[in-house]
């Protein structure tokens, strides 16, 4: 029982640490967002609020608390509510599974570094959250009595589960490479062959490229941000939402990137690692140090990525309802399967 | 007491109130939400069985990918409030009694043939692996799973056809 006690402490106090960074990391979004638009655009962005405009995201935020809670007339009051707890949860249980960085060891402890990065079925896991994040979209466009919400909680739900097969697709790829679900295992995998190097992103290019366009119409952000088109539906499925309902969209939305460029992270760049030993710039293995180094690597990957949706958001124009569908359906899906394909010829030619 | 009992009793109770709720509760947006809830806490069950694959397909087949399309057509169809009014067929009813019954004192009889006691979850542990499945479904029960599949395709196809037919009329 004590044991158990322990273990329970461990996590709560990992999932806390975690929580916290990942608003952090929202926050940070936020502002890379804004100011990244503004200097594609040619404007200055955010410059008022603190040094360089800093201190903007938390002035967003009060904002948000302190305005009106607006119910409309007519709504679901219940599943009104729920819809973005269910979006913002979701976006926050992925983590659960999320390995940051190799074991540490202090003591006679060895502490694993995320919540539960060794679970076997890691990457299942999260597969499984993202097809239930649907359902904060479609009640909150339904519940709203809106049409434009209506629509545009539809055409998210039938965006998400068109793409995630081919997400999962790319997803069985690398794991009949790797041979398994668990996140840590498969950066190990990438890290021990081929002198730290063999990413995954270079033996399945393919994958990486379908699986990143998955992850834009995921996390439902430009070119694929058909659900909240403002030209036709207003703002779509947030349309009727505001103060901090519409706060923990806002915030879903960017905890989802950050998930999404996380993944593509662990599944093919390499995750923490650096094509190197640590040894070979004097750290060693289960040092503290080490995992502070390694979580800063993942940082800057992860934060990469974020930059990359970011860039793609202000630079390449929205698609056509009928494109998205052809693309998903015609296109991504039978390119996955091949992959899938060749991948399980490669993996048997190799074995055998 | 230990916690696989406090686990056992909590979640058990959580799957059958929302079990309830499903056919209960008269509007069917909450009745596909309770359906949901029932799903996490059999998924939640299996876990302290020590099957985590079996926990998080349940979540990724019936949460995340059969209600979904159940919450779709809902919302698609949008019931107004006389339409959401049964209507009760006196055999049906009978006939759902019976069947009921039926299956009831099976799960009795069932229940009452077996010692009560809860399985050796070292050995649940290897049976329900993706491997151990696998190895399952490709070699022994190799033709079951094929003819599933080609069962699952021609519903597809039926699905395919009579949707096009109502297109065209």
């Amino acid at each position: 029982m004590n044991e158990i006690l322990w273990i329970s402490l461990e996590a709560l106090i990992k999932a806390i640490i975690i929580l916290s960074l990942l608003l952090l990391s929202a926050a940070i979004s936020v502002y890379l967002e804004r100011k990244l638009s503004a200097w594609i655009q040619l404007r200055i962005g955010p410059n008022r609020v603190g040094p360089f405009g800093l201190l903007q995201p938390i002035v967003d935020v009060v904002k948000l608390i302190m305005k009106e809670d607006i119910v409309p007339n007519g709504a679901n009051k219940f599943l009104h509510g729920l819809a973005p707890v269910i979006s913002l949860a979701v976006a926050i249980m992925v983590w659960a599974v999320i390995p940051v960085a190799d074991p540490i060891k202090i003591g006679d402890h060895i502490i694993q570094m995320g919540i539960s990065p060794n679970a076997d079925i890691g990457i299942l896991f999260i597969l499984a959250m993202t097809s239930v994040g649907v359902y904060g979209i479609a009640l909150a466009g339904w519940s709203s009595n809106n049409k434009y919400s209506l629509l545009g909680g539809l055409r998210s739900s039938a965006q998400m589960i068109s793409y995630e097969l081919s997400m999962g697709l790319a997803i069985l790829s690398i794991i009949l490479i790797s041979g398994s679900f668990s996140l840590s295992d498969i950066v190990n995998q990438q890290f021990s062959h081929w002198g730290g190097f063999r990413w995954n992103i270079f033996i399945q290019p393919l994958g990486f490229l379908i699986f990143l366009t998955t992850a834009f119409a995921e996390t439902n952000r430009a070119p694929f941000d058909l659900p909240e088109a403002e030209q036709e539906l207003v703002s779509g499925y947030n349309t009727e939402y505001s103060g901090m309902r519409f706060g923990m969209f806002f915030l879903a939305e960017y905890a989802n990137m950050a998930t999404s460029s996380a993944i593509i992270t662990l599944l093919y760049l390499g995750g923490w690692t650096l094509p190197f030993a640590p040894s070979a710039i004097g750290l060693e293995q289960g040092t503290w140090i080490l995992g502070l180094v390694q979580f800063v690597i993942f940082a800057i990957k992860i934060y990469l990525l974020v930059m990359f949706f970011i860039w793609v958001r202000w630079t390449v124009p929205r698609f056509r309802y009928d494109q998205l569908m052809r693309l998903g359906w015609k296109v991504l899906l039978p390119l996955a399967l091949l992959n899938l394909i060749l991948t399980s010829f490669g993996v048997l030619f190799i074995n055998h | 007491m230990n916690i696989h009992l406090i686990a056992f009793i909590v979640l058990g109770i959580l799957a059958i109130a929302s079990a309830i709720g499903t056919i209960a509760t008269k509007h069917p947006i909450y009745s596909a939400m309770s359906l949901i809830v029932h799903f996490f806490a059999l998924s939640a069950l299996y876990l302290t069985l020590q099957s985590p694959f079996v926990a998080v397909l349940q979540i990724l087949v019936y949460a995340g990918a059969i209600m979904v399309l159940v919450v779709f057509v809902i919302m698609l169809l949008n019931l107004n409030e006389d339409e959401k009014q049964t209507i009760r067929i006196q055999s049906r009813n009978s006939f759902g009694i019976v069947l009921a019954a039926i299956f009831f004192i099976m799960i009795v009889t069932f229940i009452m043939s077996n010692p009560l006691n809860q399985p050796n979850s070292t050995n649940v542990y290897n049976l329900f692996t993706a491997q151990s499945l696998g190895s399952v479904l490709f070699t022994k029960d190799l033709v079951a799973f094929e003819i599933v599949g080609i069962l699952l395709l021609s519903a597809i196809v039926g699905a395919i056809v009579m949707a096009k037919k109502k297109l065209i009329n």
